[in-house]
């Protein structure tokens, strides 16, 4: 489980995060959902420690990240995938390289179990055979596909995943999806997804979180949410023609 | 008070490119890739600079020699004293600067950009050490025989230039780039060009590192990386001159 205390976080004279607290809890799709320059990506860059927080504290299964030496940090990061909004392939790399690159970093296996890992992986998101192309010669998806199975190539606890269905198409935004949720069960990992898709929500959302104005403003699951009447996250929910026709129809 | 911050970053910067690397067999592997792409893949247009220039030096000396009590060996001794003391190790890391210094740039600096190096740390990589350690090991280590190459060069390109052209003897020319050697020269010149390889490197990955934006800031931390590591190499002449000469 990853517990948020009280975080702050400014830049100069701009409050982004005002004492957020949430926890996302393990074997569960927990998402973080609110509208652009809220503090989703702050938010989850100060969870990972790409960002150092100003006050207050995040908590990996009760280990306080924040109070951690380097070394510390470093040995939690091996425990941490993360699938990043524009994939983040390392582009001089082969997929089967790009996999096998944090086996390579920290892991003492022989290159025949390096090899055998990377398979397993791409075979769990259904790219068998592709290891020798370069990132260059892959789809989004399949790039999102690869970047799922590097991230999960060391069985990390925590996976984090920054809008994955940005750019991609709506059947493969819930081929993704599904993939995300599937592997959070399987692993038994603990997953925050960010994300602006109501079609997530809907999908894999077991523990949605809405921020707004830096603000944990509302926590829940996906059936509370629609029916809630918070107007922040009805103009949210419904900004969208599709979304305002569906809510009539249900009604 | 902007460049004190800079400094600042750069001298931070340093402090965690030399920090203890995660896993050796892997450094080494990116050190050997360096070398060729960093130091290998130079060495074509080094050898036709350094061809062209010590034609270009030998041919100026040659036709400024107006004295008739100046003897002819002079233009050898030029050619030799000028490439050795100055244009190999200044000049050429003066190109280097800019095909090595914008390749490394940019390099990182999409890195940067496209996450990449965000995906380094989240796996708990040191990306500065893991990018920068092995360019600077590399360019380091290789930029001094790019330099020996170019001295050779240079002076080939002299001697080819001013005797095909008569200006002075096969005898004379090499008389002149043999009298008063000194060894201390070469050690002068391969101490520079060391100093100048580790400019070149940790500025440039300095501007790459800490690209914020897009392709565009990418490609303006590419041009200043040249122009400040290109300002840096020229410092660092001036002093290591008055240093080591003086």
């Amino acid at each position: 489980m990853i517990e948020v205390r009280d975080i702050n976080k400014s830049f100069g004279e701009n409050h982004v995060l005002h004492d957020f607290s949430a926890k996302f809890e393990a074997g569960k799709v927990n998402l973080i959902i609110g509208q652009s320059g809220q503090g989703k990506s702050v938010l989850t860059k100060c969870i990972v420690g790409l960002m150092e927080v100003d006050s207050g504290s995040v908590l990996y299964d009760g280990r306080d990240f924040s109070k951690m030496d380097r070394k510390e940090r470093k040995d939690i990061r091996t425990e941490i995938g993360m699938l990043f909004q524009g994939s983040a392939l390392f582009d001089s790399m082969t997929v089967e390289e790009n996999i096998m690159f944090p086996l390579k970093m920290f892991t003492k296996m022989s290159k025949k179990e390096m090899l055998d890992r990377a398979n397993t992986c791409l075979d769990r998101v259904d790219l068998t055979g592709r290891n020798k192309l370069m990132p260059a010669e892959l789809s989004g998806g399949m790039m999102k596909r690869v970047a799922i199975a590097r991230a999960i190539s060391m069985n990390p606890k925590y996976l984090f995943c920054d809008e994955p269905n940005s750019g991609l198409d709506p059947s493969t935004s819930l081929l993704i999806d599904s993939l995300i949720q599937e592997i959070t069960y399987e692993y038994n990992m603990t997953t925050v997804v960010i994300t602006h898709d109501m079609n997530s929500v809907i999908e894999i959302g077991d523990h949605i979180v809405f921020i707004h104005t830096g603000r944990n403003w509302w926590q829940g699951t996906k059936d509370e949410i629609i029916k809630t009447e918070n107007q922040e996250i009805i103009d949210f929910v419904y900004a969208s023609k599709f979304m305002k026709t569906l809510k009539g129809k249900l009604a | 008070m902007s460049y004190i911050v800079s400094i600042g970053k750069y001298v931070g910067m340093l402090k965690d490119v030399f920090s203890k690397p995660e896993r050796f067999k892997v450094y080494y592997r990116r050190t050997i890739t360096e070398i060729e792409t960093i130091g290998i893949n130079s060495a074509g247009i080094v050898a036709i600079l350094s061809v062209f220039m010590g034609a270009v030096i030998a041919l100026q000396t040659a036709s400024n020699m107006d004295s008739p009590l100046l003897p002819k060996y002079t233009i050898g001794y030029i050619t030799r004293s000028s490439t050795i003391l100055e244009f190999s190790p200044t000049i050429i890391s003066l190109i280097l600067a800019g095909k090595v210094g914008s390749n490394i740039a940019s390099e990182i600096g999409t890195m940067k950009v496209t996450e990449q190096i965000d995906a380094l740390e989240i796996m708990g990589v040191n990306s500065l050490s893991f990018l920068v350690l092995p360019k600077i090991i590399a360019s380091v280590f290789f930029f001094p025989f790019l330099i020996i190459c170019s001295m050779g060069l240079s002076i080939l390109g002299g001697y080819y230039s001013v005797t095909a052209s008569g200006l002075t003897s096969h005898e004379e020319f090499v008389y002149g780039v043999r009298a008063f050697f000194k060894t201390g020269d070469i050690i002068y010149a391969l101490v520079k060009t060391c100093v100048f390889a580790f400019i070149i490197v940790s500025v440039s990955s300095y501007f790459g590192y800490y690209t914020k934006g897009g392709a565009l800031d990418v490609g303006k931390s590419s041009t200043q990386a040249v122009v400040w590591s290109s300002i840096v190499i020229l410092l660092a002449n001036f002093v290591l001159t008055q240093l080591i000469l003086m």
